[in-house]
């Protein structure tokens, strides 16, 4: 069994990283959270556009998500920034952190402290504490089973289909083999090819589940009127040769491996146990990284034929491209080369061994191309309107 | 999927005996000759236009309204009819999924 290094929290969770996080509630603490950020440099900030004007399951989802990040493994610790007036219950969300998770949380409220000199002030003291505390926890290794990966793909082209997907395909078997977790999201890009992830399922129950969220999705295409060709497949998809979303989706789906699929999550829900699971999403980059970040996954290893920069403030991002023209035009962020496996030199097998690799250093603490950058996309993904 | 024959001579690749279309490996001129396998044996084609790199050529005959099969799964259906050699892309297949253009939407501005 391969062997992980990170941080054990009180609940028990596992986490690869050691981060303090400081979360906006609402854009207005944005400004508020990004300068204690620089006053604190080792500390991550994830500022964002909404947390008001938001009711119902808009503002759950919101809510869930901002709180996963929280309660993700990899953050030791964390500082909450709320305005006062906001929709976001910031009381709530560090109570449902702390109780969950164990972790020191702080909460600065903007219109209590008096404003943004004396928010950013206090903010960067009490920062500065919570580092003091998360800089104590011992480093510790774990077996890899209590690794749980993500596997996505973005700025997709032919190759995605052909090589680095069935590649990453390996890996998750290998880590599933090892009694890990997988967790594929992106509901949008398996419109064509849900069938054959249904056919995993280890219940009628689950399959139906997916085709719920299949059709959830594509009712709404039909209610926006548009053809989804030219949103996905992007402009990009197309010039690398994806004709339809179809055509797209058949290449994506081999990334999760071969292991049944233990169940459908909403998003941004925590994944519950070890084994194969599909989390619903959008296809967009950003917001299915970040949905499986609050979701409590440790990495993602992430796909692209076109070449993607995608980071996360709290989850490594390991990237992986199948197009040889882009392991050397993007190699300030591509982290592995499959594309020896479309010229007959290297077996999938081989280019999936190689990812794996690079996820046991990543879960070891080597740093990925997307982390030595600084690349700490974060976005909300919204189902409905602003009021 | 297991069989796909990635070689080194290979100059484009089936994903399954059932598919219609082959995706090249390099990018394909005019009159260029393409290898590929197919049930195990090696074929050739003869490419009718320049095609890029990952682009799609037809391998069959596909007629105007039939399905064009990529990893054995329908990936769209053809908008006019694509003789062997030709380009397979945006130009000349459409996707039958998320097609809310063709379903009553209510347009928003």
């Amino acid at each position: 069994m391969s062997m992980i290094k990170g941080y054990r929290r009180s609940n028990g969770k596992f986490g690869i990283r050691n981060h303090l996080l400081i979360i906006p509630t609402v854009i207005c603490a944005n400004h508020v959270a990004n300068r204690i950020q620089q006053a604190v440099p080792d500390s991550v900030a994830i500022p964002h556009q909404h947390g008001c004007s938001q009711i119902g399951d808009d503002k759950e989802r919101t809510h869930r998500l901002l709180g996963g990040m929280g309660k993700n493994p990899n953050v030791g610790a964390v500082l909450l920034i709320s305005l006062g007036c906001e929709v976001i219950d910031a009381k709530v969300l560090k109570q449902e952190i702390e109780e969950e998770t164990g972790k020191p949380v702080e909460w600065l409220d903007i219109q209590d402290a008096g404003g943004t000199i004396k928010a950013i002030q206090k903010g960067s003291e009490l920062a500065k504490s919570l580092f003091k505390e998360i800089e104590k926890v011992p480093q510790v290794d774990v077996p890899i089973s209590e690794l749980i990966l993500g596997v996505k793909c973005g700025g997709s082209d032919a190759t995605s289909g052909l090589c680095s997907n069935p590649a990453l395909g390996k890996t998750a078997d290998q880590l599933l083999n090892q009694g890990g977790t997988i967790v594929m999201g992106e509901t949008t890009e398996i419109i064509g090819a849900e069938h054959i992830v249904a056919q995993k399922a280890v219940s009628e129950e689950v399959a139906n589940k997916l085709y719920a969220y299949v059709n959830k999705f594509e009712k709404e295409v039909e209610r926006i009127g548009a053809d989804m060709r030219g949103g996905n497949p992007s402009p990009g998809n197309i010039e690398g040769g994806l004709s339809t979303i179809e055509e797209k989706s058949l290449g994506c789906i081999s990334k999760a491996g071969t292991a049944p699929l233990n169940d459908v999550l909403s998003f941004a829900d925590e994944i519950p146990g070890n084994g194969y699971y599909f989390m619903d999403s959008p296809g967009n980059d950003i917001e299915c990284v970040s949905g499986m970040a609050a979701a409590g996954v440790h990495m993602v290893c992430f796909t692209t034929g076109r070449g993607t920069p995608t980071g996360n403030p709290i989850i490594p991002v390991i990237k992986i491209t199948g197009n040889e023209h882009t392991a050397i035009k993007m190699i300030d962020n591509i982290d592995i080369d499959t594309s020896p496996v479309m010229k007959g030199k290297e077996t999938t097998e081989e280019a999936g061994n190689r990812i794996f690799e690079t996820v046991l250093k990543t879960a070891q603490g080597e740093l990925t191309k997307a982390e030595i950058l600084g690349h700490q996309e974060f976005s909300i993904s919204r189902i409905s309107i602003s009021l | 999927m297991s069989k796909v024959g990635y070689e080194q001579d290979v100059t484009s690749i089936v994903m399954s005996d059932q598919d219609n279309v082959a995706t090249l490996l390099k990018d394909v001129e005019e009159e260029e000759t393409l290898l590929y396998v197919i049930n195990g044996q090696k074929a050739v084609l003869t490419a009718k236009q320049s095609i890029p790199f990952g682009h799609k050529i037809a391998i069959k005959p596909i007629e105007k309204l039939a399905t064009v099969i990529k990893y054995g799964e329908v990936i769209g259906a053809a908008t006019i009819d694509i003789e062997p050699g030709e380009h397979v892309h945006v130009h000349n297949i459409e996707g039958i999924r998320g097609r809310g253009d063709k379903a009553e939407g209510e347009k928003q501005r």
